[in-house]
């Protein structure tokens, strides 16, 4: 039994022209059984930062949990919010402090920085970053989502478009992998607004 | 050791309320060379008084003015001892809030810890407070800074201050020159006259030290001949 694959989780976040979205699906199992088509893999840091968490189910809680109590803390202390770099650096010294008995996650982290840049990147559970440009993704559904990004991603798309285009990749990649899918949830961001919106999509 | 009724607490309340130890910590501030800083439109300039005890001192390796990151430089009246322990933590700070966030730490954000160490200094046993009063300038984000940090761990923000022996001249001469939009060179022409007003003895680029920060965000202490320059377009 694999300890990654327990949950089953999909997570993907594209960028777009100046804007990001990033997606995610909604089951949570436990094994072959599915006990919730509901489950939130994303969620919101601040306006500008949304972090993504696939893996064991109950880390992705406890760690989404740690990380809002210190952007809080930040937040009160330096009266500002963090940027996604910054946010991305911290997640990482996190999971690395952990690293003999680390959260079972893998973070995928979106974020508008300074001047409306789009900034992405993901690492692995115990905090090894990689940046791209383009896309990134994770969860047991990794392998399809690279090959549906690969295919599907083209450069400074608008907000509309990078939603058709990061939906489309999710849902044919999760109906490859038994563990992840029923439904999905997309976040598009741009600097003016958040757009949030569920996918239906094979509930199998 | 004593049974004195406050041998267990350097720094227990006196009946007045106040805490006799940073009363005298302030006085050892109080006593030590003049220094000060202004902060400019474009910059911030911090400078003190090297007088140093005899002739046979080789000046130039006496740093008065120190660097905490490349952007914050920090000038201190009072005990340097207690100066260099300060130096040393501040700086260790500065470098683990880089490591954590790879982000140059903000200067609120380091003037912060340095206050809060100064304080847990007057509410720890068997300790006594800093005798110092540190200047920090410093230039990050949110533009020029100029902080300062007294024993008690309380800190300001200044658009001009001093602090030393001739605090009070030094003030009044300041707050008759300080202007808005003064710029990073007229500031420097200002330190080193509201230096001149209380110096004992000819200002030369051998007593003093002055350190400024710009625009370009690194903070520099200048040479003996640099400092020369100034002097010749201040006569």
């Amino acid at each position: 039994m694999q300890i990654f694959e327990y949950n089953g989780s999909a997570v993907v976040a594209m960028v777009g022209k100046n804007c990001f979205a990033i997606a995610s699906d909604r089951r949570l199992g436990v094994q072959l059984q599915t006990i919730a088509t509901d489950f939130q893999r994303i969620s919101k840091i601040h306006d500008r930062v949304f972090i993504g968490l696939s893996g064991l189910a109950t880390d992705v809680q406890t760690l989404y949990q740690r990380l809002v109590f210190r952007h809080k803390l930040y937040q009160l202390r330096e009266e500002r919010d963090m940027k996604p770099e910054t946010f991305a650096s911290l997640v990482s010294a996190i999971l690395y402090e952990k690293r003999f008995g680390p959260y079972l996650c893998q973070p995928v982290i979106a974020g508008l920085g300074e001047d409306d840049k789009p900034f992405i990147c993901t690492m692995d559970s115990i905090g090894a970053k990689e940046l791209a440009k383009d896309f990134v993704v994770s969860g047991t559904a990794s392998e399809s989502l690279y090959g549906a990004c690969e295919a599907m991603y083209k450069p400074d798309m608008e907000a509309e478009e990078l939603f058709e285009t990061i939906s489309q990749a999710l849902l044919s990649s999760v109906d490859r992998d038994c563990l992840s899918g029923w439904g999905g949830h997309v976040y598009v961001v741009t600097p003016t607004e958040i757009k949030e919106r569920i996918l239906k999509g094979r509930m199998d | 050791m004593g049974d004195s009724q406050y041998s267990f607490s350097l720094t227990t309340f006196s009946p007045s309320g106040k805490l006799v130890q940073i009363e005298h910590a302030l006085t050892a501030v109080g006593s030590g060379q003049t220094s000060l800083g202004i902060k400019a439109s474009n910059g911030v300039v911090i400078a003190t008084e090297k007088k140093l005890p005899s002739i046979l001192v080789d000046e130039a390796s006496v740093q008065k003015i120190q660097h905490l990151t490349p952007n914050i430089g920090v000038v201190y009246s009072g005990m340097g001892p207690d100066f260099r322990v300060l130096v040393r933590k501040s700086r260790k700070q500065a470098e683990q809030y880089n490591r954590l966030y790879k982000e140059p730490i903000p200067v609120t954000q380091l003037v912060r810890e340095t206050a809060t160490v100064m304080q847990e200094f007057t509410q720890s046993g068997g300790v006594r407070p800093f005798g110092v009063s540190l200047l920090v300038a410093g230039y990050d984000d949110k533009g020029p800074q100029l902080y300062q940090v007294d024993p008690s761990g309380s800190y300001f923000s200044w658009k001009a201050s001093a602090m030393g022996k001739n605090v009070s001249n030094a003030k009044t001469f300041l707050e008759k020159r300080y202007t808005e939009d003064m710029e990073l060179d007229d500031a420097i022409h200002t330190a080193i006259l509201t230096l001149k007003e209380g110096f004992e003895g000819e200002i030369s680029s051998k007593n003093i030290e002055i350190g400024k920060i710009g625009a370009d965000k690194v903070f520099r202490v200048l040479t003996p001949a640099e400092i020369d320059d100034y002097l010749a377009e201040v006569e």
